[in-house]
């Protein structure tokens, strides 16, 4: 059995509580253990980065020494947290003096110092390796055969290109795989990087609503019954943010694969969605 | 000499000033008189079709060190850090990590925002964070409500609808030594790393 930390983030103990609760679920099934990283802090997400180039790194490092002491891979379910973790380690790789200033901070104020030896993974990496895709095909109950899904990767799993598990950042596939394993349909469409506008959800709604507008449309064209995402505030944006009326349902890819796997609690997870997608499952849940 | 704001087809002539270029190159990180004005930035940018400044112009005031025509500009508060333009950029220049050293000038110099809910909220974010190191959406949302002087009508059909699927928690949760996440925030605001003065 795999053992893995586990960096929740804020949004999986909160709003997106679902996804959380899914991830755990198909990770037990697939026999990879998760232990909740033992005091673990916000990221600062966007807003460290905007106001504070200190904390930009310095949130991220913490997790990252916190990561350390249990010497395990840490596994990551959020896009933002993820990004921010692994720019955080290129930022103490290159070792400027920036740096090095962070990480005497790190071991006065911590009391450890980061040596540079965790290795963080994206929830998707982690069940997109040939081996898990495997596992995944040998452990479906209820294959999502016709099921056509657009997989929506936005900015921060991919970009930049450093951060990226993909072999073309600039066209991920990872998704696609593990949407093909559980035997739904993945479609060709043409949004799949594009921004959803983040951040700005709160304080520009009406640029994040244009934005959504433009990607949901482009699903609804390519023929999707629903997106599919693996990041929180990519889910909340495109299901929260949807112009009244025809709306899709977006996934987490941890809930598509729980449907497929049969495992139970999937009702649970999807009735907190903003947009019900329980119509588009009706078919495959236990 | 005459700059004419936004910069849109208008015909601008600066003059240079280097010693604020080295500055600001410091400050972001990024080799910005590599830029040649090829627009690929531009052309990319999920949220240019709202900037007062397209991406490759942002850069292009930056690159003669006209500094103070930025601060007030929507594009620094606009820019998404979607990095889209660092993927395409021939030069490798993160546009995002430009604006960002371009917000924290104007927030240290105390100069109204352009777009002062986008500021609001990442004021709101990190105050949220500083007393108990995890982020809670809920009080996090009634900060940015009284900061940002919004119609606090705004978005309410949506916060209901996500209490009603348990999506707000109402009691918040922190780390358990706080005293560390304090500690750092304090580091942040002696203004360590790299925040020297544009
Ligand atoms: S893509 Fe790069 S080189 Fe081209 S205009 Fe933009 S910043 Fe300059
Ligand atoms: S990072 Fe900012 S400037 Fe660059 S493409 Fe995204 S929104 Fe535009």
């Amino acid at each position: 059995m795999a053992r893995y930390s586990y960096y929740p983030g804020c949004s999986l103990h909160a709003s997106a509580a679902e996804y959380d609760a899914a991830t755990r679920a198909v990770f037990g099934r697939l026999d990879l253990q998760l232990q909740e990283l033992a005091d673990w802090n916000c990221c600062g997400a966007s807003s460290g980065h905007a106001l504070s180039p200190y904390l930009a790194h310095a949130l991220p490092l913490r997790n990252l020494v916190l990561a350390e002491a249990q010497d395990q891979e840490l596994v990551v379910p959020c896009a933002a947290c993820y990004n921010l973790l692994r720019v955080t380690q290129a930022f103490m790789a290159a070792n400027h003096e920036e740096a090095r200033e962070l990480n005497r901070d790190a071991e006065e104020i911590l009391g450890r110092p980061y040596r540079g030896q965790v290795v963080v993974r994206h929830v998707l990496e982690v069940l997109s390796t040939p081996a898990m895709l495997g596992a995944i095909r040998a452990s479906v109950r209820r294959p999502l055969h016709g099921l056509a899904l657009a997989a929506y990767y936005g900015c921060l799993l991919n970009r930049p290109a450093s951060v990226s598990f993909e072999e073309n950042p600039e066209q991920p596939q990872r998704m696609e795989k593990v949407l093909a394993a559980v035997g739904a349909k993945p479609l060709p469409w043409p949004a799949r990087t594009d921004c959803c506008g983040a951040s700005l959800a709160l304080s520009r709604p009406d640029l994040v609503g244009h934005l959504v507008h433009e990607i949901v449309s482009a699903a609804r064209r390519a023929g999707a019954a629903a997106l599919v995402t693996v990041c929180p505030l990519c889910q909340a944006n495109l299901d929260g943010r949807q112009p009244k009326g025809r709306e899709m349902p977006v996934f987490y890819l941890s809930e598509v694969v729980g449907v497929a796997l049969g495992l139970k609690g999937a009702a649970g997870w999807l009735a907190r969605h903003l947009v019900d997608p329980r119509p588009a499952l009706r078919a495959y849940l236990a | 000499m005459a700059v004419d704001l936004p910069g849109a087809g208008a015909q601008a002539y600066l003059s240079p000033r280097p010693e604020r270029v080295a500055a600001i190159e410091r400050a972001s990180g990024q080799r910005i008189s590599l830029c040649y004005q090829c627009q690929k930035c531009s052309g990319g940018c999920p949220l240019g079709f709202a900037m007062d400044l397209l991406p490759h112009q942002f850069i292009r005031y930056v690159q003669m060190g006209h500094l103070e025509e930025l601060w007030h500009t929507r594009t620094i508060w606009l820019c998404a850090a979607c990095r889209t333009c660092v993927a395409r950029c021939p030069n490798g220049i993160d546009l995002a990590a430009v604006a960002d050293a371009l917000k924290q000038e104007a927030v240290r110099r105390r100069l109204p925002a352009k777009e002062s809910a986008v500021q609001a909220f990442h004021q709101a974010f990190l105050a949220s964070l500083q007393n108990r190191g995890r982020l809670h959406e809920l009080s996090m949302l009634i900060r940015y409500k009284l900061k940002s002087r919004g119609p606090l009508t705004q978005d309410l059909d949506l916060g209901l609808a996500m209490f009603r699927r348990g999506k707000l928690k109402l009691l918040p949760e922190g780390v358990r030594r706080q005293k560390e996440i304090r500690a750092l925030f304090a580091r942040a605001q002696q203004g360590g790393n790299g925040s020297g003065a544009l």
